[in-house]
């Protein structure tokens, strides 16, 4: 009985410390889950007075913030942001406007670039240029922003300015260019995991019938990878939307509601960054302010979990025809 | 009683049985109900074609089958007499040492490798020189190792890597050992002398040896057990079986008709 | 026909081309403009020296001590963080466990969500939230943690950091063989014996790719510090965790936009740029290569 007691007590020690080490391992792994959770309930509970407080909802409801609102008496309707003001104005359009401008600019130069760069180092490449061109995507997409924007307010809004002579220094163009730059990188990396998932066999087949490497990637590994070119697409603009230094520093920063592209805007991600330093804590610009990141949160998390999805199915399915 | 460590004081005769033990996997059935036993003094080997179930059922023995969640085991095996679910789980794969068909030296040294069992339960910076130097004496491995302790294991050969998985799990001084096709890469004289090490070894303590070689059965084994599709189809002294087999199959198996 | 499929094959073949060569020559020209202007301020005074006379002066010292200062408080958060829950999705969860599959989705969510996002939740969430529950409790309402801190700021940016971290790490341990447990579940060990003396060793190497891509990924963020506890000029140094600091990319910023004289801060921020993006280049090119190293590894199977 001796020999047992012994071995039963050596025992303990390691039995404690795998159920210790379980409980903390599980408990870590949660905390991803438990942050979205708690980013959503307490960037929602900063933005839930305007649905609910009548006294923020004098100042900024759903309605004076998607409808036009009228200055004063006689004056037009209009949509204005101005916060800060003797009457403040909360119109959220002149914003949604220049993000969703600026995003598309941004991916209007992006895509297209990314997914051939991506086809093209994935498919024929010869070695050298794919060693080029990989590492510079992610030099690239190891720049902070912050030194992009400093480039864009710097130095190109000049060159821009200096051939095209624009009205506005800093505009949509000039930010969508800088942004384009943060959102290559995620579209090339998508894309080129979704052309190699491709199997070999679409490519042999297609050769085997006489089709040159180039009608091989453009008609083969092109459509078969379609979904996931898309899903990068719609990733790489989860990731324009919400990105915030490049357009808070070349993008102007003027609330303007206009179409034009050489316009400067105001995009959301920057009216936080800009407004929430000087902000009153409780007011309804603080709310307001909330209430645009909420709403940019649950938009890119929409994006994610939808790209994330596709791209998933996507691999799945060509796995499985392989 | 689920952390019982040690089923019997040392001196009684070690034993492993295994009773009517089956094994699902989702739809299929990998063990259809097998009982069989080995006892110290003895090697028992199993044959059989792949796929029969002998690497399940050695698993099943040492309770790593419950790391693969899609398996169902039903039956009980018995260590010593006990059944093996009593046993805190650590400490009865001590007692039961396996050898893997390949050879895999952990990425550390000679020394390290030989000692990393002992050293789970005693303290880390403790030296085993002795059990070290007793285990590789038992495995035919001494003379080669004993100035390459401190070497990485993986310099070692292929036969001698395997020789120290063996002298690893001896270093425990199990009660079983049990080897999943322990010679299948090796050249003959590696293979010569784990089964020379399996002969002394025998001596203190039981061993199952899964072979698809029936040649080493024949040579090595003192019982011998046919496996097929999950069915132990016969088991006997290894002489009878190899010169009388009782069942048409074994006898197909082992003259090499079998298809 | 031949002919035509020739044409459009070769434009193909240009577009591509082309699509390269712009991706490269942007970055080529950021890289050296950057490195033209700012290569003559950079000396050891400006990296050992205060900012002087409005930010037209001096140097970043305090810049750079408080981006260290910062992350090597996001490390120890994130790499504990990061590591575990790469060690529960692929050590502990049962193959095709639907929490794991919960894990990995908010691990990639997280990935996704805008930085200035990251900021808001770090002044609700942290300063407002934890800091005054704190300051209530310990300190009778004084305002000592409710405020921009870089404590505060540290752990918004593990928090962003995180994926980055899991990724690598998961990366690393799917490279260890599956014999390895084997063998040590197979001499006794616990599962936790297993991870702490195979399992990590054998993985420290992705950890480490993990770990510094995310330093360099922190080291560079301005939006989720600019409310969480850098500061817009601040000489000293931060010494206790609810100090405020002065960080490399906010003082970019800050120089950039709210300069008075634009023309005389101009060698500094470029300077300043520099600084910062060598710093992070160095940290990614570092990280790349224990990357390779540890890809090679697993393609030789050891």
């Amino acid at each position: 009985m001796k020999n047992l007691s012994m071995t039963r007590a050596a025992e303990r020690p390691s039995v404690w410390s795998d159920r210790v080490a379980r409980g903390l391992i599980t408990a870590s792994a949660m905390v991803a889950i438990v942050s979205l959770v708690l980013i959503f309930i307490f960037i929602g509970k900063e933005a839930l007075p305007i649905f609910t407080s009548a006294e923020i909802q004098e100042e900024a409801s759903i309605g004076k913030l998607f409808l036009p609102q009228s200055a004063g008496e006689g004056a037009a309707a209009e949509y204005t942001w101005q916060p800060v003001s003797e009457l403040p104005k909360y119109s959220l359009l002149p914003l949604l406007v220049g993000t969703l401008k600026v995003t598309v600019i941004a991916s209007l130069i992006a895509v297209p670039l990314a997914v051939l760069a991506a086809l093209y180092t994935a498919e024929f490449a010869p070695v050298w240029v794919r060693e080029t061109v990989k590492p510079a995507i992610e030099l690239l997409a190891g720049i902070p922003s912050v030194v992009v924007g400093f480039f864009c307010l710097m130095v190109l809004a000049d060159w821009l300015q200096g051939v095209f002579g624009w009205a506005f220094r800093l505009n949509a163009v000039t930010a969508g260019i800088g942004l384009s730059l943060a959102v290559i990188p995620i579209v090339y990396t998508v894309c080129e995991d979704a052309f190699s998932s491709v199997p070999q066999a679409y490519r042999d087949g297609s050769v085997a019938m006489g089709a040159s490497s180039w009608q091989t990637a453009s008609r083969v590994v092109l459509p078969a990878a379609m979904p996931g070119v898309l899903a990068a697409c719609v990733l790489g603009f989860g990731r324009a939307i919400g990105e915030t230094m490049i357009v808070l520093m070349a993008s102007g920063n003027a609330a303007i509601l206009s179409l034009l592209p050489t316009d400067s805007i105001r995009t959301f991600s920057a009216t936080i960054a800009a407004e929430l330093g000087e902000v009153v804590v409780g007011s309804a610009h603080y709310h307001v302010l909330f209430f645009i990141g909420a709403f940019l949160f649950v938009i890119t998390f929409t994006i994610n979990l939808f790209g994330h999805w596709w791209v998933g199915r996507l691999q799945k399915k060509l796995q499985g025809a392989s | 009683m689920a952390d019982k460590t040690r089923a019997r004081e040392r001196g009684t005769p070690c034993e492993i049985r295994a009773e009517g033990l089956r094994v699902r996997a989702g739809n299929g059935e990998i063990l259809k109900g097998i009982t069989l036993a080995a006892r110290q003094g003895e090697i028992v080997s199993i044959i059989g074609p792949a796929g029969a179930g002998k690497t399940t059922f050695l698993r099943c023995l040492d309770r790593m089958a419950e790391l693969d969640l899609d398996l169902a085991v039903e039956g009980r095996v018995l260590l010593d007499g006990c059944p093996v679910e009593e046993f805190n789980v650590a400490a009865l794969r001590r007692q039961v040492g396996m050898v893997f068909s390949v050879p895999t030296p952990l990425p550390m040294t000679v020394y390290e490798n030989l000692v990393f069992g002992i050293s789970l339960v005693a303290g880390g910076r403790d030296r085993f020189d002795e059990q070290v130097e007793k285990a590789l004496r038992a495995a035919c491995l001494w003379d080669e190792m004993k100035d390459r302790l401190n070497e990485p294991a993986r310099n070692l050969s292929g036969g001698q890597q395997q020789r120290l998985c063996l002298a690893r799990s001896l270093a425990l001084e199990p009660r079983v050992l049990l080897l999943d096709e322990p010679c299948s890469g090796l050249d003959p004289i590696s293979t010569a002398k784990i089964e020379l090490a399996l002969q002394e070894l025998k001596q203190r303590l039981a061993v199952i040896l899964v072979t698809n070689n029936v040649k080493q059965a024949a040579r090595a084994s003192d019982r011998t057990a046919f496996f097929l599709f999950g069915e132990l189809i016969e088991v006997g002294p290894t002489q009878r079986l190899f010169t009388t087999p009782t069942d048409p199959r074994t006898s197909d198996y082992i003259t090499g008709r079998f298809g | 026909m031949a002919d035509r499929t020739r044409i459009v094959g070769g434009a193909f073949q240009a577009l591509c081309i082309l699509a390269c060569t712009l991706i490269v020559l942007m970055l080529a020209v950021i890289l050296g403009n950057i490195l033209i202007h700012g290569l003559g301020t950079v000396t050891p005074s400006f990296l050992t020296k205060a900012p002087e006379s409005g930010m037209t002066g001096g140097g970043i010292f305090p810049a750079i001590f408080g981006t260290f200062a910062l992350v090597v408080l996001m490390t120890i958060a994130v790499i504990p963080l990061g590591v575990a829950t790469a060690i529960y999705m692929h050590e502990y969860a049962p193959k095709r466990s639907r929490l794991v599959h919960v894990v990995r989705l908010a691990i990639q969510n997280l990935a996704g969500v805008p930085a200035i996002v990251f900021g808001l939740f770090g002044l609700g969430f942290f300063i407002e939230f934890i800091g005054r529950g704190m300051d209530r409790v310990l300190y009778g309402g004084e305002l000592v943690y409710g405020q921009p801190a870089i404590v505060w700021a540290a752990l918004t940016l593990a928090l962003l950091t995180m994926p980055t971290v899991v990724v690598a790490t998961e990366e690393a341990l799917r490279a260890i063989p599956q014999g390895y447990r084997e063998v040590a579940y197979s001499l006794g060990a616990t599962r936790w014996q297993m991870i702490r003396r195979v399992v990590l060793p054998q993985a420290v190497g992705g950890i480490l790719t993990g770990g510094i891509l995310a330093v360099s990924r922190g080291a560079g963020e301005v939006a989720p510090v600019m409310f969480t506890g850098a500061a817009y000029f601040l000489p000293e140094l931060p010494t206790r965790l609810n100090s405020q600091f002065m960080e490399l990319g906010y003082h970019v910023y800050v120089m950039t936009t709210q300069s008075p004289d634009v023309e005389a801060t101009k060698p500094i921020l470029y300077a300043t740029v520099l600084v910062l993006l060598a710093l992070t280049f160095l940290l990614n090119f570092s990280a790349i290569m224990i990357r390779a190293q540890v890809r090679k590894r697993m393609r030789h199977g050891r």
